[in-house]
């Protein structure tokens, strides 16, 4: 259930290039949110709220973690809060991935792109809970934007990716998505082109995706965060009924 | 005790204020998070004749104080709005405007037919000033002969008051209300929003996919609150009036400059709780202004 809250800031630092990550206290969202949701937050000065993806919570210590790319003036003016104050947000916002149909030594491939790759996260440390073998594989611009290998690390097997090659393999995630042998599913997030790409190299394969959209609401009343769909309804909200969506469903 | 109550054609409202069509859907969203009946009315998101799939995205940006938007008028069709909406907003009981548009004026009387059938529905608002669609509205909207010819042509269909939404993207918008008001409506609800285009500086191109998409926010209160004072002084119409209201202090503010009732609109993209936070404030703004109900305030500014 979606709630308006405010959520105290516990520490903010940056990780890597133009890419922060902010701890927050907040009992409604740690307790409730779930892998690929995420949070609709107003910035001060800002017309529109910034829905930013969930990358961890925390129910013992009531907090959960975002991450999030300094691209913008909304994103710059959340980078300069700070500790101790207070942000106004929505959440848990959207549905997020599905792990009902998850199924006991399955193959599970993740694929994050970028600041896609918060929401991979999240789902990698609950699929630990499920007797499932993952793999992720996360690509990145370069070694200066690099984050979260380590974190990975502790759940599962990683391959990190860099466009140039000034980090880990050289390349795209799609390059590399064939070295897993077997794969019964995947979950992917990032920028458009990468989804479009895996969705394409990954043909036949159970696979869901998370989209990002420009959204106004951020709760399924505006219809600013829309995408063709093959279903009965022609269409789907991103901020409702994704982000996260099947790929044979979506047309992309 | 101050009164906020306010009746006008078809509408008796409680309190003045009510979500704007296009900003609130149909109501299912923003009744997570209050009992929608507190509000003075609901204006519901346009209808058509058939479903609308609306543009491609990105279909809203920032702007300074302000939005635009071109969403393109997505809608399921009159026909489900009427089966699977209106009965959902009718456990409200509160007064339910349906928001009616077109690309033809026979499509406008079809859907203003349809819908002027439909039990408890309060009134029509005629969309003729939807700025983000190739074919329909706007045109309707900017050309005083065609905005009188479709509102005549609506009301000999209809049994229930239509209110016509006027563009801001005319040189005259006096001359316009005069027109609307001889073809017989009998209400005005304005502004909409006013054409923009924001260019993304990465990609050199306009950011939205649409390219031009309506501006709205605090950035056109302005705007919306002196063409309400110049319509308010040339017609006896009553006005609900809209663009950019945040506060109770902006609805007094459309009040004294001649608006009988207010709508919100992107205000609630950024505090979901917005209207009723309105609604509770208002009677402490208008007492403190010296007034004693809602129709006291109407119109202040012209005495």
């Amino acid at each position: 259930m979606i709630k308006k809250v405010y959520a105290k800031i516990v520490s903010i630092e940056k990780i890597a290039k133009e890419t922060m990550k902010m701890v927050l206290e907040n009992e409604h969202i740690s307790q409730f949110a779930k892998p690929g949701q995420f949070v609709h937050i107003k910035v001060a000065d800002h017309t529109l709220r910034r829905p930013i993806s969930i990358a961890e919570t925390n129910v013992e210590t009531n907090t959960f973690t975002i991450l999030f790319k300094t691209v913008g003036s909304g994103t710059r003016r959340l980078a300069s809060y700070e500790a101790g104050e207070y942000l106004d947000l929505l959440g848990p916002n959207g549905t997020g991935f599905p792990l009902d149909r998850v199924e006991e030594n399955d193959v599970i491939l993740l694929i994050g792109g970028g600041i896609g790759v918060p929401p991979v996260y999240f789902l990698a440390k609950e699929l630990t809970r499920l007797n499932v073998n993952v793999h992720a594989i996360l690509g990145f611009q370069s070694k200066d934007y690099v984050f979260y290998e380590e974190e990975f690390k502790q759940w599962n097997d990683v391959t990190i990716v860099t466009d140039d090659g000034s980090y880990g393999k050289k390349g795209f995630v799609t390059d590399y998505v064939h070295d897993i042998n077997g794969i019964d599913r995947y979950f992917a997030c990032g920028p458009l082109p990468m989804l479009k790409a895996v969705k394409e190299e990954l043909e036949g394969v159970e696979g869901y995706l998370s989209f990002e959209e420009r959204m106004g609401c951020g709760i399924g009343a505006c219809y600013a965060c829309v995408i063709p769909t093959n279903t009965k309804d022609k269409y789907k909200k991103i901020c409702q009924d994704g982000p996260v969506l099947h790929a044979n469903e979506v047309k992309l | 005790m101050i009164d906020l109550s306010v009746s006008l054609p078809g509408l008796e409202l409680k309190n003045p204020v009510m979500p704007a069509s296009g900003c609130f859907g149909f109501g299912r969203e923003y009744s997570q998070f209050y009992d929608l009946s507190v509000l003075g009315a609901v204006i519901m998101k346009a209808a058509t004749g058939t479903e609308r799939l609306g543009n491609p995205t990105p279909r809203v940006a920032e702007t300074a104080s302000g939005m635009l938007n071109a969403i393109g008028l997505q809608n399921p069709g009159v026909d489900r709005i009427i089966a699977e909406e209106i009965p959902f907003l009718r456990q409200f009981h509160i007064p339910i405007i349906a928001n009616v548009a077109g690309s033809t004026v026979e499509e406008y009387e079809e859907v203003a037919k349809k819908l002027s059938k439909v039990e408890d529905l309060a009134a029509i608002e005629l969309n003729i000033s939807c700025p983000n669609v190739k074919e329909g509205g706007i045109q309707f909207g900017i050309d005083p002969d065609m905005a009188a010819e479709v509102t005549k042509r609506v009301k000999a269909v209809t049994s229930v008051p239509v209110y016509v939404k006027l563009s801001p993207n005319v040189t005259d918008i006096v001359q316009m209300a005069k027109a609307i008001e001889a073809a017989g409506a009998d209400g005005l609800t304005m502004i909409n929003t006013l054409t923009g285009m924001k260019i993304d500086l990465k990609t050199k191109k306009p950011l939205i996919a649409n390219k031009t998409g309506g501006l709205s926010g605090p950035a056109i209160k302005p705007v919306a609150i002196r063409m309400i004072y110049e319509v308010r002084k040339h017609t006896s119409l009553p006005i609900i009036g809209m663009g950019g209201i945040q506060t109770a202090e902006d609805v007094l503010e459309f009040l004294l400059a001649g608006a009988n009732a207010v709508a919100v609109g992107t205000a609630n993209f950024q505090n979901p709780y917005v209207c009723p936070e309105i609604i509770q404030h208002l009677p402490i703004v208008l007492e403190r202004y010296g007034f004693h109900s809602v129709k006291e305030a109407t119109g202040g500014a012209h005495r």
